[in-house]
């Protein structure tokens, strides 16, 4: 029986794999690649619990292969072996081994644990309102005025306290390379805190399955230096407190007619408009359309003509737009900016 | 045995009317295997889609709809369908003869668990073709399986369930009394063999465990079928109460199923090291200490649900305990192996690929114990890797194992070793080929139950080696089933193949009917290795040889099932004059079977020994 060699050979292929694939993970999306104290703390904590754990499989695949080896019956091997009852030394010795580990894993545990449970007031922390629908999300800065959708931005090196609920089932709220997730429960408010320690852009996602589009409940965090963040925020409490500024181009001004007809139930733009879709005050700024498709006109008139194509099941229906009506929202909504 | 049982013949039924009126151990395992084997086709089928849906980025082989079908009806089947029946299947095969016992303790009541499970899964199946299956997870988590967020679906998974779920408690109730009560002289609880010890601890948990599902699924029923309003928070229900529910179930539910494996897998090592199970106290110890604590951490399941700091590190704390319960035994195990003379067909082979697979499980389960890490690991494909390690390459493993291992005396027919040796290494290497690299996709950013993946986010390598793994293991499952084909053109077993430790052992391959001619006398644990060691050619009966009394078989189990099952769609369609029909059916059942008197026939005792099967 060569089986042993053949399952030695493939352990190590797949340490190989390992070995490549962790060197992979997307800095955007990856919390292997943590970009802030929580992710780096989880980190922390997955490298002392993984490093444990490697230490107690080597042990066993060492004595696993030991007697494999050794102790096949040979070709010819006569008698029986002795049958041996237990040993209480060796039994106990790997019930308290095992035991210290785990209480080596249990200290770093406990602390961690609470420190990231605590809750920052908004004079340590910026305050931010996330609730989540069916398959978007929604940003709420309850202290500053304002309000967004689908980008959430940020202050780099500043605690972020989050408030976060849902509109409709459960969904949950997860940036992996800033920490860990939380979910999002209807009628109650979850709190979570993280911090970005590098500017860019990073990855969210929705982490419970909430329907059918739940794959494509993606949502973009913008992290930008202090000075930035004020000045976007500036530029959104001053467009957020008047009504929606009228389009200036033939184009952009009847799409705005037709926004102001069929859209603005749904969305809010500026200070006017309904809550059943994102707010698109700063639409044109936005990383995606929608969470997914890159940002470019055409896939702006993609998702208008039919967004149920783009993501099944969400709550914006086909309004059976034409082309011309397309190409003039397409107009007036790359003038929805704030920078 | 009652005094005016009467002395007629066994009434001889033959073909379909035997298998649906047996109330006989050995035919309702095989009844589970076949039913279970079935399910377990499908919910790899249902499997093979979905990594076939994400074997490329934004592919659009099934769309997001159907996706989510697959993933809810591939767990719920898996779990519920298919490996407890198969677990149920050794069970029923093995624990009688373990025992040296002739019968479970209810006959009757165990063919009613097994039409009452095939019925439910079969209810629950049918949705596919009754407008859509369920598709809100496995989980089924409120709100989106409630009714304003998922398909009639879930109408299925809850009554579906309720009706499979009954027949796993009532199988559960059933053997924790056979091995009570049915032991063989000299059989003490400490004599026990490991598999039997397994079934003992394992149906205690159902007792403990199914009732908390069984509450769950009335509530849920009640929300979605009359409008309750127990999970629906915009009327003061609460979401988080079915999250409690389901896995209060649901983590002892993972017990319930890895213990059977544990089982399995001493009695393998064991028989094929040549030794007695080293450490045998400290694994039932083991068994029985896993078994408790099973029930003090299933809140692991929701460390992100918000339960606060508190909840989250002492169940946290709980959960990382079971790791030393369950290292005992892994170096168990490995101590039984070492200084015997080991030899490895394909039943060994699973045994012995099942230790380092179960124990990466077992890493990956204590590191998510770690609430703070766990943050990052929950609901993405690193708990769809730790799981799957524990669930397929342990208890599918080990399943393996058992069936190479007991199909002779199941079946009297050997399986092919070649065959077997190759069904081993495609399902081995594919399995690791498709679960190894979630690991890494998880903590790459990849949620889990996505039916598709976004490009330029690094996922692409991981999934589509993922989806070749998958190959590995669909030819391992067809060249399982080419195996028992061949098989049963294949070689006669004899009563004992692998020179055996254990009791069922010392009967023939397959056993007859009443299985023992003579209750055995036991006189220490691996009763048969004693015997042999003795120089005795068999067991010393316990009992002078005579008249065997036998349960009558009966079609009231497959009718009571069949009336819930008609029930349920009554309940679905909210059309009671069927719900009453079906109640009618069960209740006309229950009613017959209260009052007509059933004594049971003989076996006489020149007939036994006619068959030339003394024991
Ligand atoms: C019934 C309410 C409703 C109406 C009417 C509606 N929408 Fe939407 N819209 C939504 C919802 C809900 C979403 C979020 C979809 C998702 O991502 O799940 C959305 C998303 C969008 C997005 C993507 C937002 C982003 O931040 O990426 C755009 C653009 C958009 N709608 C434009 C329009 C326009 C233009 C109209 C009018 C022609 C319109 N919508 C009408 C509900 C509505
Ligand atoms: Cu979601």
């Amino acid at each position: 029986m060569k089986g042993w060699q053949q399952f030695w050979r493939q352990l190590s292929l797949f340490g190989l794999l390992a070995l490549v694939l962790t060197g992979c993970g997307k800095d955007e999306l990856s919390a292997l690649k943590p970009s802030g104290p929580v992710a780096a703390m989880q980190y922390d904590l997955m490298k002392l619990s993984s490093a444990i754990m490697i230490g107690v499989f080597i042990v066993v695949m060492l004595i696993f292969t030991y007697v494999l080896i050794r102790y096949r019956k040979r070709p010819g091997q006569q008698g029986i072996p002795k049958q041996v009852e237990g040993n209480h030394a060796l039994e106990i010795l790997w019930t308290v081994i095992p035991f210290l580990l785990l209480i080596v894993m249990a200290v770093p545990t406990v602390t961690t644990g609470f420190a990231l449970h605590e809750e920052y007031p908004k004079e340590e922390a910026l305050q931010v309102k996330v609730t989540a629908h069916q398959f978007w999300w929604e940003f709420e800065y309850p202290d500053l005025g304002v309000a967004t959708a689908q980008d959430l931005v940020l202050p780099v090196g500043k605690k972020v306290q989050f408030h976060l609920t849902s509109a409709d089932v459960m969904h949950a709220f997860w940036i992996p390379a800033l920490g860990g997730k939380i979910d999002t429960n209807p009628g109650q408010e979850n709190k979570m805190w993280l911090q970005a320690d590098k500017t860019g852009i990073f990855y969210g996602k929705c982490a419970e399955l909430c329907g059918a589009s739940h794959a494509l409940m993606d949502f973009k965090v913008e992290v930008m230096d202090q000075a930035a963040f004020d000045k976007w925020i500036d530029g959104m409490k001053g467009v957020q407190s008047k009504d929606p500024a009228v389009a200036t181009s033939p184009g952009a001004a009847q799409g705005q007619e037709i926004f102001n007809k069929s859209c603005l139930g749904c969305h809010a733009v500026a200070g006017k408009g309904g809550k059943l879709g994102p707010n698109l005050t700063n639409f044109a700024d936005r990383e995606r359309v929608a969470g997914i498709l890159e940002h470019t006109p055409e896939n702006v008139a993609k998702w208008l003509k039919d967004p149920q194509k783009e993501k099944t099941g969400n709550n914006m229906p086909n309004l059976n737009l034409d082309d011309a009506q397309v190409k003039a929202l397409v107009e007036y909504m790359s003038t929805l900016s704030v920078k | 045995m009652s005094a005016h049982a009467s002395h007629a013949p066994a009434p001889k039924r033959s073909g379909l009317w035997d298998w649906l009126t047996t109330v006989d151990h050995k035919k309702i395992a095989i009844l589970y295997l076949i039913a279970g084997g079935i399910f377990f086709l499908a919910g790899g089928f249902e499997a093979l889609l979905i990594r076939l849906q994400l074997m490329y980025p934004e592919s659009q082989v099934v769309g997001a709809g159907l996706f989510n079908e697959l993933i809810t009806m591939h767990g719920t089947t898996m779990i519920f369908l298919a490996v407890m029946p198969v677990i149920f299947a050794l069970m029923n095969a093995v624990v009688p003869l373990q025992i040296g016992a002739r019968d479970v303790a209810f006959p009757f009541v165990n063919a009613l668990g097994f039409w009452l499970f095939f019925f439910g899964g079969l209810l629950l199946n049918t949705s596919w073709f009754l407008g859509g299956a369920p598709d809100a997870g496995w989980t089924s988590y409120t709100t989106l399986a409630l009714n304003q967020y998922s398909g009639r679906g879930v109408d299925f998974y809850v009554l579906g369930l309720q009706i499979a779920g009954l027949g796993t408690l009532i199988g559960g109730i059933n053997f924790l009394v056979t091995i009570i009560n049915m032991r063989a002289p000299g059989m003490t609880f400490m004599r026990m063999p490991m598999f039997t010890w397994a079934s003992f601890v394992t149906s205690g948990l159902i007792l403990f465990a199914f009732p908390a599902i069984t509450v769950g699924l009335v509530l849920l029923m009640f929300d979605r079928l009359f409008g309750g309003n127990f999970f629906n928070p915009d009327a003061g229900g609460n979401v988080i109460i079915w999250e409690h529910l389901f896995w209060i179930f649901g983590h002892p539910e993972v017990y319930i199923l890895i213990l059977p494996a544990f089982g399995i897998i001493s009695e393998v090592v064991s028989t094929f090291s040549k030794k007695r199970l080293f450490g045998y106290s400290s694994m039932v110890f083991a068994t029985a200490l896993i078994g408790f604590l099973g029930f003090m951490v299933w809140a692991h399941h929701m460390f992100t649900t918000g339960l606060g700091a508190i909840a989250n590190t002492l169940f946290g704390l709980a959960t990382m305990l079971i790791a030393v319960p369950t290292g005992i035994k892994i170096f168990n195990w490995l101590l039984t192996m070492w200084g015997g003379q080991i030899t490895f067909p394909t039943a060994n082979l699973w045994a012995v690929g099942f230790i380092p697979t179960f124990t990466i499980g077992g890493m990956t389960g204590v590191m998510l114990a770690v609430p703070p890490a766990d943050y990052q690991y929950h609901d993405s494909y690193f708990v769809v890797a730790h799981f799957h390690y524990v669930i397929v390459g342990g208890l599918v493993s080990g399943l393996f194992a058992g069936l190479y291992y007991w199909w002779p005396k199941m079946f009297g027919k050997m399986l092919n070793e070649k065959l077997g040796k190759w069904n081993f290494w495609t399902f081995f290497i594919g399995f690791h080929l498709t679960f190894f690299p979630q690991h890494f996709l998880g903590l790459m950013g990849m949620p889990r139950r996505v039916y598709t993946f976004l490009k330029g986010q690094d996922l692409d390598v991981g999934n589509f080696i993922s989806t070749i793994g998958v190959f590995g293991m669909t030819i391992g499952t067809i060249l399982f089933l080419v195996n028992v084909v061949v098989s049963a053109k294949g070689k006669r077993a004899v009563a004992d193949p692998w020179d055996g430790r254990t009791l069922e052992w010392t009967i023939p391959s397959p056993p007859p009917e009443y299985n023992f001619a003579q209750t055995p006398l036991v006189r220490g644990l691996d009763a048969f290795w004693i015997e042999k060691m003795a120089g005795n050619k068999g067991m010393t009966p316990a009992e002078p040889l005579g008249d065997i009394h036998m349960p009558s078989p009966s079609f009231l189990p497959f009718l009571m099932s069949v009336g819930l099952f008609i029930a349920g769609y009554g309940f679905m369609y909210h059309n009671y004059v069927v719900v009453v029909i079906g109640l009618l059916v069960t209740f006309g059942c229950m009613f017959a079977r209260s009052v007509k008197d059933d004594p049971g026939y003989h076996i006489h005792e020149d007939e036994i020994e006619e068959k030339g099967v003394k024991a």
